[in-house]
């Protein structure tokens, strides 16, 4: 018995001596796509004619999922159902998942003047170099540039998919904490007509536009990855 | 039996004494239609006696995503936070026009003050060369009927920061308040617990 604890010492007393780098992924890591579909709960975000924005959402990150795990990537959502996940803990998830990419979804109405259209925003954090030890609240700053990165390859497969796209920075505690590239995604459906209908055919079809929208430009960011080689920001 | 001047004195001080009691209760209506007129006709907008400047609105626009500098000739009053108020009551303004590009409800009455503080130096104390806090607060009214939404939100926040800045260049942070109090967000995104620079990034058409 004390040799068994003596040996254990032993090893705890290896493992600390042993200095803690930041480890670049192992070649063939998984490459994990976090999906957010923002609000839930008591919070319902936006109201879209009779539907809550935490219920689109909800259903986008659904629908999004299917596709990327068709695709082969590897997902992990923040949020399965109605109830309510802090931003912190959203944060815990995609930091936890080593995550390549995360978009956090929201949708709002369109502006009567634009139409259809989706938001790409990034943290509005300033950019910092990378550290062993980062803030909690600032700890996209090290991944801004990594970020920027990924919401330009959202824009440009959206823009080829002839969704007019809108880029700026915001400030959104759940991304600001996110230790990966993260963009937050805000779709702008066509104003809901008939208040009666949950959507319009035209904005199921936008709806689904976007998503494979998205998911093929999660596939070419995969394809940038492996081919840069690189998770660190 | 009562001697007849007595009489002729009581009379008169009877008399007397009505017509006093009926002044001063016309009096006393008169003072209370005065008080009356007074609140009615309060003034809910500073008169505009100040001269009117130049001033520059950091308009935000929704189709672009944008902020956009639009200079308007106001009569802006000389106290700074009075100024501010102008300022930021003439931006949600054009927000609260019909034909909008960035349509918010609520307008000028949406920004209920406007306090500009000293901001510490790394010693603690008020430094003039550390620049300004201003604290805008809101009314919860305006939150209600802001329109929810990340782009929206955001835009809302910016423009005013940026109008700050443009037009108290010693303000270089803000802060947000509703009716007082502090809030997460304005409609469910754009986030109120912090402190934004006034020079923060804006974009651009």
């Amino acid at each position: 018995m004390f040799r068994r604890c003596r040996f254990i010492l032993l090893l705890t007393a290896l493992a600390a001596s042993i200095p803690v780098t930041p480890q670049a992924p192992p070649a063939g890591a998984r490459f994990v796509v976090v999906l957010d579909a923002a609000h839930g709960g008591d919070d319902p975000g936006a109201r879209l004619g009779n539907r809550a924005e935490k219920d689109y959402t909800l259903a986008l990150s659904v629908k999004l999922r299917s596709l990327l795990m068709a695709r082969g990537i590897a997902v992990v959502t923040t949020r399965e159902s109605g109830a309510d996940v802090d931003a912190d803990r959203r944060a815990e998830i995609a930091n936890r998942a080593n995550a390549a990419a995360c978009l956090n979804l929201h949708a709002a109405l369109a502006s009567p003047k634009s139409g259809p259209a989706v938001h790409l925003f990034i943290s509005s954090l300033p950019s910092a170099a990378d550290a062993r030890f980062v803030p909690w609240k600032t700890a996209q700053s090290a991944w801004i540039r990594r970020s920027t990165e990924l919401a330009g390859v959202l824009n440009s497969a959206l823009t080829h998919a002839g969704i007019t796209v809108t880029l700026g920075r915001t400030s959104l505690p759940a991304i600001d904490s996110m230790a990966c590239p993260a963009v937050a995604v805000e779709i702008a459906p066509q104003r809901f007509a008939d208040a009666q209908d949950a959507a319009s055919a035209d904005d199921a079809g936008f709806e689904a536009k976007v998503a494979e929208a998205l998911a093929a430009a999660l596939v070419e960011w995969r394809a940038d990855g492996a081919q840069f080689g690189e998770r660190r920001p | 039996m009562i001697p007849r001047h007595q009489t002729v004195l009581f009379v008169i001080l009877l008399l007397a004494s009505v017509i006093m009691g009926a002044v001063l209760w016309n009096q006393l209506r008169r003072a209370h239609e005065r008080l009356l007129r007074g609140e009615v006709s309060a003034p809910t907008q500073a008169p505009q006696v100040a001269p009117a400047e130049q001033a520059t609105l950091m308009v935000a626009n929704d189709a672009d995503n944008s902020v956009e500098a639009r200079i308007l000739t106001l009569p802006l009053p000389q106290n700074p936070e009075a100024r501010a108020r102008a300022v930021l009551g003439k931006l949600l303004d054009l927000y609260a026009a019909p034909d909008a590009a960035h349509p918010v409800p609520g307008g000028a009455n949406s920004i209920a003050q406007v306090f500009l503080l000293p901001i510490a130096d790394a010693g603690g104390k008020a430094s003039p060369a550390a620049g300004q806090l201003a604290v805008v607060n809101f009314t919860s009214a305006f939150a209600a009927g802001h329109p929810s939404g990340l782009e929206t939100e955001t835009l809302t926040i910016l423009s005013i920061c940026a109008t700050l800045n443009a037009n108290l260049p010693r303000v270089t942070q803000v802060r947000f308040l509703v009716d007082g109090q502090t809030r997460a967000t304005l409609a469910g995104h754009a986030d109120l617990t912090r402190t934004y620079l006034a020079a923060e990034t804006v974009p651009r058409p």
